[in-house]
């Protein structure tokens, strides 16, 4: 860990912040992403059988 | 071959399942390398201290944050002009990650600026500007939502898009527009004596890559859900009729 001296809590609550509003994003897009594929999967298959 | 066939969502949604997977993994390296990089193995600024490692975050997250804006409104043209749906969804896509890139942009550069001038926010040009963007944000998310039919929400929210671009524009000029305020000038500059020192600027260079690749990663990921959902949307409606 470099020494960041008097800016740490600067320096760390910027990165801090930044990953957890990247990693919400990211987490966010891929859960609807997953959501949204599964629904089609389903309602594709539903029509499907029902000809 | 043409650019126009990714229009298609079916060819859309066939080629980026192809091509995502190595985007991921390099946006990743890039940014986690550019980070990592800036983080650990450079020295405090001699005037801003350890404060200038915000930089490799600050920086990359404003310059997509005007960018994507932009990106929005190439895809909205697109619509407006040749009724490509994929564009439209494509701008659709791009606005949450355009509001959390300059929702970054806006945070870091209060938490840097406190030390550096004194106070968190000043009603300075290009601050101001960034506010305005991120409000324009808000309220293209805000506007598709809103609206049922989503070729009338396309039009409008295309529109509003052609507007905010005035301020995407002021964001990133008007620092020049207005030589006032506290924002400094621009932090690359292909003056050598404006330029960044390189020891800033390589890590700079990686972390920027990899936010460019990391919007392109989410903004294809994001369209194939949109395309999908608007499927599902038609299936369910064609269902219904045939129910009623």
């Amino acid at each position: 860990m470099p020494d960041l001296g008097k800016y740490a809590d600067t320096v760390l609550s910027a990165y801090g912040l930044s990953a957890l509003l990247l990693l919400g994003l990211l987490v966010m897009t891929l859960r609807r992403g997953a959501k949204v594929r599964a629904e089609l999967a389903a309602v594709e298959q539903r029509v499907k059988s029902n000809g | 071959m043409s650019i126009w066939e990714y229009a298609n969502p079916k060819k859309f949604l066939r080629t980026t399942e192809r091509i995502l997977p190595p985007l991921w993994l390099v946006s990743g390296v890039l940014i986690l390398g550019g980070l990592i990089w800036g983080f650990f193995f450079t020295p405090d600024d001699y005037r801003q201290g350890s404060t200038v490692k915000i930089i490799y975050l600050h920086v990359p997250a404003a310059l997509m944050a005007i960018n994507a804006w932009f990106m929005m409104l190439v895809a909205s043209l697109i619509w407006v002009i040749r009724r490509h749906h994929v564009s439209a969804l494509a701008a659709k896509a791009a606005a949450p990650v355009g509001v959390v890139m300059t929702l970054i942009a806006l945070i870091t550069g209060a938490i840097w600026g406190q030390p550096m001038w004194g106070t968190w926010w000043a009603w300075d040009p290009r601050l101001t500007s960034f506010l305005v963007l991120f409000l324009f944000y808000l309220g293209y998310i805000a506007l598709w939502e809103a609206i049922d039919n989503p070729d009338t929400a396309a039009d409008l929210t295309s529109i509003l898009c052609l507007v905010g671009s005035v301020f995407a524009v002021l964001s990133r000029y008007a620092v020049n527009f207005w030589n006032q305020g506290l924002h400094q000038g621009a932090s690359l500059s292909l003056d050598k004596q404006e330029n960044v020192a390189d020891v800033f600027a390589y890590p700079l260079y990686a972390c920027m890559a990899g936010f460019i690749l990391f919007f392109l990663v989410l903004v294809l990921y994001r369209t194939g859900t949109e395309i999908r959902l608007r499927r599902m949307k038609a299936l369910l409606a064609r269902e219904r009729m045939s129910d009623a």
